[in-house]
């Protein structure tokens, strides 16, 4: 079970308050369908994902990152108890969207690289360091409930 | 996995940013690694890792340095880090696990500092060559 120091949890509030959730959703879930193109077999209904453009610029794939990082959004709110948040959607994600955890990884570090574009030097080695934490917390708890 | 045109050719670009601040890039790359990840710690027992160490200087210099050398000979990594897959398979053994991260940490480092140039598909052709570097390192492990 990941455990934050208060310090962390500071870091990690404090660059979430300056996040655009739309821009920063769209661009890591879009970064990761472009980077790991194998990661489309879940979006078969997204509609034109021919190449980096097509993605990026998707509607379909802006609106479905907003609601991946709303969620997340949530859980920062929680980040005592990420397992007990995510239980819900843990059970969807193994159950019926059928989705390797290996994904929550790969989009992890996708939003980590997103957010050193966003913030370039503020983006410290500190605060990547808590923020890939973080994800790596909501990777183990989206999992937790996989059988 | 191979690199096509298009690729190369957005690699071999980047590279030219990177390289005016290769050795800051280097130093920061192992930084973050170090901070991140620090089981990787364990493979640096005999260096100063505070940050602005001379050692953690000259390391990422050096592993920079490497990148570079395999982007000036895009057309054949293996033969360019010929040496260096030797030393990793025979002398370093560092876990094959280990290149994603430093690979990560370093995407990390040029998404900071060219946030403009860094787009989606700067992004997945950097993280495709680094990934044909990593193969190439590990080829000799077994």
């Amino acid at each position: 079970m990941v455990h934050f120091t208060a310090e962390e949890k500071a870091i990690i509030t404090s660059l979430w308050g300056k996040v655009n959730v739309e821009e920063a959703g769209g661009e890591a879930l879009g970064r990761l369908l472009v980077v790991y193109p194998w990661t489309q077999r879940f979006f078969d209904n997204f509609g034109n994902l021919s190449s980096a453009s097509a993605i990026m610029g998707n509607p379909k794939v802006k609106a479905h990152g907003k609601k991946v990082l709303t969620s997340l959004g949530e859980a920062i709110k929680n980040m005592d108890d990420l397992k007990g948040t995510f239980a819900h959607l843990s059970e969807l994600h193994c159950d019926r969207l059928h989705v390797d955890p290996e994904n929550f990884k790969l989009l992890g570090n996708e939003l980590v690289i997103v957010l050193a574009k966003y913030f370039g030097k503020e983006f410290t080695p500190q605060v990547q360091a808590a923020w890939q934490k973080m994800v790596a917390g909501v990777s183990i708890a989206l999992a937790h409930k996989y059988h | 996995m191979s690199l096509t045109k298009t690729e190369r050719a957005i690699i071999v670009s980047m590279w030219g940013k990177i390289s005016t601040q290769a050795d800051a890039i280097g130093t920061e790359t192992l930084e973050r690694l170090f901070l991140s990840h620090p089981q990787t710690k364990t493979y640096f027992p005999h260096f100063d890792l505070h940050a602005g160490s001379a050692q953690l200087r000259a390391h990422g210099s050096k592993v920079v340095a490497a990148v570079g050398d395999a982007v000036k000979s895009i057309d054949n990594i293996a033969g360019a880090l010929a040496r260096l897959s030797e030393l990793h398979a025979y002398i370093l053994r560092v876990d094959p696990v280990n290149f994603k991260l430093l690979s990560h940490c370093l995407l990390v480092t040029v998404a900071a500092r060219f946030p403009a140039d860094f787009t989606a598909e700067a992004h997945a052709a950097w993280d495709k060559f680094l990934s044909v570097v990593s193969s190439v390192l590990t080829e000799k492990y077994r």
